[in-house]
C-alpha cells in the first residue's frame, strides 16, 4: 500500500463534500407537510374525494398526470372514466386546479418539501392566490 | 496515458489557462442565454437556424476528414501518414464534442434532449444525425486510444480494432451525407433542396479538415520532435488541392442550374448571397472575401511549386480553409432561409452573446484537442527515443 | 397511452412494497372496477376522417375582418402579442397579401388591388406534413383526424420543423411568452385561464382548435369569420367543405411541394373569378 494516508484523507473530503445536502437538511425541514384542502371547491363537495383514492393520487398523481397529459394532448381522449367508473373531464388547469386552488398549501407544500420543480406552471396557468 | 496532459512547458499551461478563461466566458454568456431564452441571439422567426447550427455542419466535416488519412495508411498501406493518423483521430474527436456541444447550445429546452433517445423517431434525419454522430465519436475515442496504447508499447495494436478502423471510414461518409440529408431532404427551400448538397459537404469537408490537419501538424513539428515529415504534408496537400477543386466545381454547377433555369426559387438565395435582395446585403462581402480565397488558395495549391513552398502553402491552407468556413458556417445554413416563406427577406446578424459561447465551444474543442495532441507527441517522443537509445 | 391494466397493477403493487398503501387500490381492482378506469374522448366531440378548411377572402372585407379572427385565435390561445419586436413574433393566424401568400403566382399585369389583396394564413394541416417528418421526438405529430398537433411538453426546440415548413406556420418562443414587451406592457394581455400558455424555447403554431372540437365547438377563427372560413371534413363529401370545394375554384398554397395543404382559399372578389 502506497500513500494510504493521503487516500483515506481524499476520501474523507470526498465523503464530507458528497454527504454535504444531508447534514445541511439535518434537524431542519423535518415538519412533514400537510398538503391543505379546505378550498371552498372542496367544501362543497358531498363526498370530498379526488378522482382516485387519496392513497394512490398522494403516490401516483405523477403518473397518472402524465398519463393524462399525453392523452389528451396525443390522442384526443379527454373523459377519465376512474376505478369507481365515475366520470373526469381530463385537464390541469381546469379540473385539478378548479378543486385545488390553493396550490401554494397544496401543490407547493409537498413539492418543495420534495425540492421537486415540476414544469407544470411555466405553461399550465395556476389559480389567482393571495399573496399570504 | 492521461499523465502527458499533465506535464508539460510554462507556454502549455498559459496555453490552457487562456482556453480555459474563454470557455468561463463562453458559460457566462450560456448562462444568460439559458435564463433569457435564444431571443439573445440574432436568430428569428424568419432565420431559425443560424451560427450555432452552422458551425456544427462545417464541424462535422472537420470530424469526417480524419478519413482522408485512415484510408491511405489502413486500406492502402500509406506508411507515410503513420505518425499522423493518431492527429486525424484526435482531430475528430475534438471536433464531434464541438458539434454535439453546437447542437445543445442551439436548443431551447435542451434539458429534454434525452426526448430523442426516449421517443426515437428513424423518421427523422435528425435522429439518425445523433446516432452517427455519436458512434463516430465512439469509434474514434476507442481506435484512437487502443493504437496509441499499443504504440507506447512498441506493439501492434490488437486485431479486434481492425475491423472498428474499416468501418470508420464508411462511417466518417456517413456523418457528412447524414448531416446534409438534413437540408437536402427539406421542400422549400431551394438553396437546400439539391441532390449534390452531400457530394458537396464531403468535397468541402476533404478540403478544409485536412488543410486544418496539416497546419496543425506544421505546428505540431514546431513546438515537439514529431515530425511527419515533407513525403506526408505534400500527400495531404494534393488531397486538399483535389478536394477543393470538386468543392469549386459542385458549387459552380449549383449556380449554373439556378441562374441558367432561371426559375426564380432557385436563383434568390444565390442572389441574396453574392449580390443582395431587396436592399440586404449582409452576407455579399463574405461571400466575395470566400470566393477569392477559394481561387486563390486553388491557385497556390494546383502550381506544384507554391504548393511544395512551406512558406506558402500555410497561406493557400488558410485561404482554403476560411473559404469553406464562410461557405458553410455562414452562407449555406443562413443563405437556406432567405428570402423567407413568403419572399420577404429578414437578415441575421449573430449578437455578441452569440459569438461569445461559439468561441468558447471553439474553446472547449481546442482544450480537448491540446489535451489529446499532448497525449500523442508525448507517446510518440517517448517511443521515438527509445528507438534511438536501443 | 393511458394506464393500462398491467401498468396499474405494478403502480399498485409497487406502491403497496413500498408501503405508501396501494392496498385500496387493489381491493377496487379485485372489485373489477378498473377495467373502465380508461381515456376516452368526449362524446360531444367533433369527429373526422380529415378536417380541413375552407377560406373565401372575397367574405373579408374590411381591415376588422381579418383582425377579428386572429383576435379570436390569439386571445383563445394565450399567444403572445409582439408589437414592436417582430423578429421574435409569435403568431397562429394572420394575413399576407397575395403575392406573399403565392410567391410565384403573381405576375405584373395584375391588378394591384388584386396583388395586394389580403389572403388568411395559418398552418395548413398538410396531409404530408414536413414538420410531422423531421421532427426528432414526435413532439409534431399527425391526429387521426389530419390535425398536425403540437406537443408543448415533448419539444424540445431544434427548430428543424420551422425550417422544414414550406409556409412560414410555425414560431419558435425565443423569449418568455409571459415577460413583457419592449414597451414594458405583458406579451399576453388578457390571459385565458382555461388554456395554457407556452413555456420559453419551444416551437408552436395553430392546432386547429384541438380543444374546442373535443367539446363539440368550432374553431374560434371560423366562429368569428362570418363565413369566411368554413371547417369541415374534406373526406366527407357532403360536407360544407366538400361543396364549396365542388363548386367553385379554389387553389392551395406551395401545392407543387407535395405537402397536400388542406386549406383551400376561394379567390372570388369579382364576377370573373
Ligand atoms: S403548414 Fe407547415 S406546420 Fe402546418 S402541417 Fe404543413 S408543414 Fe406542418
Ligand atoms: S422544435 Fe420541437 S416540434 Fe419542432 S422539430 Fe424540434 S422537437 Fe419537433
Ligand atoms: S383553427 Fe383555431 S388555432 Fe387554428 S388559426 Fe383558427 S382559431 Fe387559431
Amino acid at each position: 500500500m502506497y500513500n494510504s494516508g493521503k487516500i483515506i484523507a481524499g476520501l474523507v473530503v470526498f465523503l464530507a463534500f458528497f454527504a454535504f445536502p444531508f447534514y445541511y437538511n439535518l434537524g431542519k425541514a423535518n415538519a412533514r407537510p400537510e398538503p391543505k384542502l379546505n378550498t371552498p371547491v372542496i367544501q362543497q363537495l358531498a363526498e370530498k374525494k379526488c378522482v382516485e383514492s387519496r392513497d394512490f393520487m398522494r403516490s401516483e398523481h405523477m403518473q397518472l398526470l402524465n398519463d393524462w397529459r399525453d392523452s389528451v394532448v396525443r390522442d384526443g381522449n379527454r373523459i377519465y372514466v376512474n376505478a369507481e367508473g365515475k366520470k373526469h373531464t381530463i385537464s390541469l388547469q381546469n379540473t385539478c386546479m378548479n378543486c385545488h386552488s390553493n396550490k401554494k398549501e397544496f401543490c407547493d407544500s409537498c413539492h418543495n418539501y420534495m425540492a421537486v420543480k415540476p414544469y407544470c406552471w411555466s405553461c399550465h396557468i395556476q389559480p389567482k392566490e393571495d399573496k399570504s | 496515458m492521461l499523465e502527458k496532459a499533465l506535464i508539460g512547458s510554462k507556454r502549455y499551461w498559459i496555453w490552457i489557462f487562456v482556453l480555459l478563461g474563454i470557455i468561463g466566458v463562453g458559460f457566462i454568456a450560456y448562462l444568460q442565454q439559458w435564463k433569457y431564452g435564444l431571443g439573445v441571439t440574432g436568430l428569428s422567426r424568419d432565420v431559425s437556424w443560424g451560427f450555432y447550427i452552422a458551425q456544427f455542419t462545417f464541424l462535422v466535416g472537420v470530424a469526417a476528414s480524419a478519413v482522408m488519412l485512415v484510408i491511405p495508411y489502413y486500406l492502402h498501406d500509406y506508411k507515410k501518414f503513420g505518425k499522423i493518423v493518431i492527429l486525424g483521430e484526435f482531430l475528430a474527436i475534438s471536433a464531434v464534442t464541438m458539434c454535439i456541444l453546437f447542437i445543445f447550445v442551439d436548443m431551447g429546452q435542451p434539458m429534454r434532449i434525452m426526448n430523442v433517445v426516449l421517443h426515437p423517431t428513424p423518421g427523422s434525419v435528425m435522429f439518425w444525425d445523433s446516432v452517427v454522430l455519436s458512434g463516430y465519436l465512439f469509434i474514434n475515442l476507442i481506435v484512437g486510444w487502443t493504437t496509441l496504447g499499443a504504440d507506447r508499447k512498441s506493439v501492434p495494436p490488437p486485431a479486434w480494432v481492425k475491423p472498428l478502423i474499416y468501418l470508420s471510414i464508411p462511417w466518417a461518409v456517413s456523418i457528412h451525407t447524414v448531416t446534409a440529408f438534413l437540408y437536402a431532404g427539406i421542400p422549400g427551400r431551394h438553396l437546400w433542396l439539391t441532390a449534390i448538397m452531400a457530394a458537396r459537404f464531403l468535397a468541402s469537408a476533404f478540403a478544409a479538415g485536412p488543410a486544418l490537419l496539416i497546419l496543425l501538424v506544421m505546428f505540431v513539428r514546431k513546438v515537439s520532435k514529431l515530425d511527419a515529415g515533407t513525403e506526408a504534408i505534400q500527400s495531404l496537400a494534393k488531397i486538399v488541392t483535389y478536394a477543393m477543386i470538386a468543392n469549386v466545381f459542385f458549387f459552380l454547377l449549383e449556380v449554373f442550374t439556378a441562374t441558367y433555369s432561371g426559375i426564380p426559387g432557385h436563383a434568390h438565395p444565390l442572389k441574396y448571397l453574392f449580390f443582395g435582395l431587396d436592399g440586404h446585403t449582409a452576407l455579399v462581402p463574405w461571400m466575395w472575401t470566400a470566393t477569392v480565397l477559394a481561387f486563390l488558395g486553388l491557385g497556390l495549391l494546383i502550381f506544384p511549386a507554391t504548393r511544395q513552398n512551406e512558406g506558402i502553402l500555410p497561406i493557400a491552407l488558410v485561404s482554403v480553409f476560411v473559404a469553406a468556413w464562410i461557405d458553410k458556417g455562414m452562407g449555406l445554413v443562413i443563405g437556406g432561409f432567405i428570402p423567407n416563406m413568403f419572399e420577404r427577406v429578414t437578415e441575421y446578424t449573430p449578437t455578441a452573446t452569440e459569438l461569445a459561447i461559439t468561441v468558447g465551444v471553439y474553446a472547449v474543442g481546442l482544450l480537448v484537442l491540446t489535451v489529446l495532441y499532448k497525449i500523442a507527441i508525448g507517446v510518440r517522443e517517448d517511443t521515438a527515443g527509445e528507438a534511438e537509445h536501443h | 397511452m393511458s394506464i393500462n391494466r398491467r401498468q396499474f397493477l405494478k403502480i399498485a403493487g409497487a406502491s403497496t412494497v413500498l408501503g405508501l398503501g396501494g392496498a385500496s387500490v387493489v381491493n377496487s381492482l379485485k372489485r373489477g372496477g378498473l377495467e373502465a378506469s380508461q381515456m376516452s374522448p368526449d362524446p360531444k366531440g367533433l369527429v373526422a376522417k380529415r378536417w380541413g378548411f375552407v377560406v373565401d377572402v372575397s367574405k373579408l372585407e374590411s381591415e376588422e375582418d381579418y383582425k377579428r379572427c386572429a383576435d379570436a385565435c390569439h386571445n383563445i390561445h394565450n399567444v403572445p402579442v409582439f408589437k414592436n419586436d417582430k423578429l421574435h413574433e409569435v403568431k397562429w393566424i394572420w394575413k399576407e397579401p397575395f403575392e406573399n401568400t403565392f410567391p410565384g403566382t403573381e405576375h405584373e399585369y395584375m391588378s394591384h388591388e388584386f396583388k395586394e389583396k389580403n389572403f388568411l394564413v395559418f398552418c395548413n394541416h398538410c396531409a404530408k406534413p414536413a414538420c410531422v417528418k423531421v421532427c426528432p421526438t414526435k413532439a409534431t405529430f399527425k391526429r387521426k383526424d389530419g390535425i398536425v398537433m403540437q406537443d408543448m411538453h415533448r419539444c424540445i426546440g431544434c427548430r428543424f420543423c420551422m425550417a422544414a415548413c414550406p409556409f412560414g406556420a410555425r414560431s419558435f418562443n425565443y423569449l418568455d411568452p409571459r415577460g413583457k414587451d419592449t414597451d414594458g406592457t405583458p406579451l399576453i394581455k388578457v390571459e385565458n385561464k382555461t388554456f395554457p400558455t407556452r413555456m420559453i424555447g419551444v416551437v408552436e403554431k395553430c392546432t386547429a382548435c384541438y380543444e374546442r372540437l373535443s367539446i363539440g365547438q368550432q374553431p374560434a377563427c371560423a366562429e368569428v369569420s362570418n363565413g369566411a372560413i368554413v371547417f369541415g371534413d374534406l373526406e366527407d363529401p357532403n360536407s360544407e367543405v366538400r361543396k364549396i370545394i365542388a363548386t367553385k375554384y379554389t387553389i392551395r398554397r406551395k401545392p407543387e411541394l407535395g405537402t397536400q395543404p388542406s386549406i383551400y382559399y376561394v379567390i372570388g372578389g369579382s364576377e370573373h373569378a
